[in-house]
């Protein structure tokens, strides 16, 4: 048990080390990271400045295109990663040593979390300055909560996607740029989520994003506890329930993969 | 008596066919197969005869459809995780790693993943690019180094976990004759320096197997056709001699030849450059040769050398399979 637990652990270090050296060694990529998403958010910012919108939305334009960065992470960094890991041969590697699979993609999210992290701050802080968000934080605990349960869901949800992708094989990437797209919408990046109505607003809360950011801004911006499409504490709870039922089922979901795969043969067949 | 590493019975596996109304495509059909510890055992068998789809089923990467296979001594369906920790894999024109990654770090990384401390896996990474050449190359990032140098990565990354068993398929692929010199040397040497260990290579350099295997198996149409000593799969083309012809060049001869009684089998190549024709045939006697210059006189070609060749793993393969192992099929 302890050495599987050692075992394990390296595995995690070792996968995410890939993408913590990636982020240093390659800077270039902080300036497209992080200005090119500025351009898109501060269209939203001037829209609401030109219709008088309440200030706090401005506040919430940055905040969702800080979390943008997240979700895109777990779009192509997550979910994409092990069918394109199987093109290149790497894939048949992972399923022959003894570690478990959830170790490379524990590390892929640990290491794409530190990457994306460093996108997302530096869009949160420049966006801060060029216009002047002004916070009024309700509770510190419940906002790095949220945050943090969000992520776990939304890795975990990653990590489903992972499984999936890796048997939709060829179709990843047309699948890829489908979910990427409408979330922005459904998941009410610029805009409170509660404008698109209870349904719409609690069928779009199976992204964990979704309450992740219509909490997050209830705790960072006072006045918006009445646009908030749910209490922030029951948020938490939901979360909290997500992040347990996406790792189980990313779990599950990767086992029954990884058997399908190897009695059709799939699994290590390139351009598959 | 000995142990047996790799051990299959009646192992058969078939993929289904793209449609459903396509019938499955039998790429392994019965195979029975011992290999024992310290055994460098090879696989020959022409593309698609079933090789990397034994290798997978081996690996854990692939079920079989029926039969058994037992990898030091456990089931590869039913025990894959008591398995994974004793073998390894290199694979021919693999690109594992990363691009933004050193030597070194890929290797490490790899190395993670089998548990090996860091103390430990810093010596074997050095020991192992000494030994392939790579030292110099130890922190070059891997987006930067050559197919061959890529290669030898593969080669030290496969021997870092220190397996009882490794599988070796077409490992040499990419490399020069000295890298592949000095790979050959050190499968030899680290086989030697632990009798418990085991490996499977399969290969289309027959040289290489007849130097390196201490058994080898030839496998046709997912069937085991032949399985012994290099010298003794030799004894079965010892009897009907090799011979072989280097002609002007050929047009429309061959076939004359080919059907000529006495002539068991043979393989021919022209060479545009030297206007030469080269032929390598087996006959069922010596004087069936006397029959052949006739022949070639006959047809006013020259004969610009002639000679009778001890018989090699080609002509073993040749024999049993119907071509050479490079050809593919008609």
């Amino acid at each position: 048990m302890r050495d599987s637990i050692i075992l394990n652990l390296r595995a995690v270090w070792a996968r995410a080390y890939v993408r913590i050296v990636g982020a240093n060694r390659e800077p270039s990529w902080i300036i497209a990271e992080t200005l090119l998403p500025l351009f898109s958010l501060s269209a939203y910012v001037f829209l609401y400045k030109a219709i008088d919108a309440p200030a706090q939305f401005i506040g919430f334009v940055i905040l969702g295109g800080t979390m943008t960065a997240y979700w895109i992470a777990i779009l192509w960094g997550m979910a994409a990663q092990f069918y394109w890991e199987k093109t290149s041969g790497q894939f048949a590697l992972y399923l022959i040593a003894p570690m478990s699979r959830m170790a490379i993609l524990m590390g892929m999210a640990v290491g794409g979390f530190f990457m994306t992290t460093i996108r997302a701050v530096a869009t949160l802080i420049i966006g801060c300055l060029i216009f002047r968000v002004e916070f009024q934080v309700v509770s510190w605990v419940y906002l790095i909560l949220i945050f943090l349960l969000s992520m776990v869901a939304l890795y975990g949800m990653g990590m489903m996607f992972a499984s999936l992708f890796l048997l939709w094989g060829r179709e990843v990437q047309h699948l890829t740029n489908l979910l990427q797209e409408p979330i922005y919408l459904f998941s009410g990046f610029y805009f409170p989520v509660k404008c698109l109505g209870t349904w719409v607003s609690s069928f779009a809360s199976l992204i964990p994003l979704t309450l992740g950011l219509d909490g997050m801004r209830q705790c960072l911006f006072g006045q918006a506890k009445a646009m908030g499409f749910m209490s922030f504490k029951l948020e938490v709870l939901i979360l909290l329930g997500m992040d347990i039922v996406f790792l189980y089922l990313a779990g599950k979901m990767h086992r029954i993969m990884e058997y399908k795969g190897k009695k059709e043969g799939t699994l290590t067949t390139r351009w598959q | 008596m000995q142990t047996e590493s790799i051990k299959t019975e009646q192992l058969t596996r078939a993929y289904k066919g793209k449609k459903k109304a396509d019938p499955s495509v039998i790429a392994l059909d019965q195979v029975d197969l011992s290999v024992y510890e310290g055994e460098l055992f090879g696989l020959l068998g022409p593309n698609g005869a079933g090789k990397t789809t034994l290798i997978k089923i081996l690996t854990t990467l692939l079920l079989p459809t029926s039969g058994k296979a037992l990898v030091a001594g456990f089931d590869v369906d039913k025990e894959a995780q008591k398995i994974k920790p004793l073998i390894n894999m290199v694979s021919g024109g693999e690109e594992s790693g990363y691009g933004i990654l050193t030597v070194v770090e890929t290797i490490w990384m790899f190395s993670q993943f089998y548990g090996i401390p860091n103390k430990v896996a810093k010596e074997r990474i050095d020991k192992l690019l000494e030994v392939v050449g790579l030292k110099d190359n130890a922190k070059t990032k891997v987006y930067k180094l050559s197919t061959g140098m890529r290669q030898k990565m593969n080669f030290a990354r496969g021997f870092v976990s220190d397996p009882k068993i490794i599988f070796l398929d077409e490992p040499m692929l990419g490399l020069d004759v000295e890298a592949a010199r000095t790979c050959r040397k050190f499968i030899k040497n680290w086989l030697n320096e632990n009798p418990t260990r085991t490996v499977l290579l399969t290969t289309h350099y027959l040289v290489e197997a007849d130097e390196l295997c201490d058994r080898i198996a030839i496998i046709n149409h997912g069937k085991i056709v032949a399985c012994d000593t290099p010298d003794n799969l030799k004894l079965l083309v010892q009897r009907e001699p090799i011979f072989q012809l280097e002609t002007t060049m050929m047009q429309n001869e061959i076939d004359e030849f080919k059907q000529m009684a006495g002539v068991i089998d043979l393989t021919y190549s022209h060479n545009i450059d030297k206007s030469t024709t080269s032929f390598r045939m087996r006959l069922s006697k010596e004087e069936v040769i006397a029959k052949i210059i006739g022949t070639l006189t006959k047809h006013n070609l020259k004969i610009i050398s002639l000679e009778k060749r001890e018989p090699s793993l080609e002509d073993v393969f040749i024999k049993l399979v119907g071509k050479k192992i490079e050809e593919e099929d008609a």
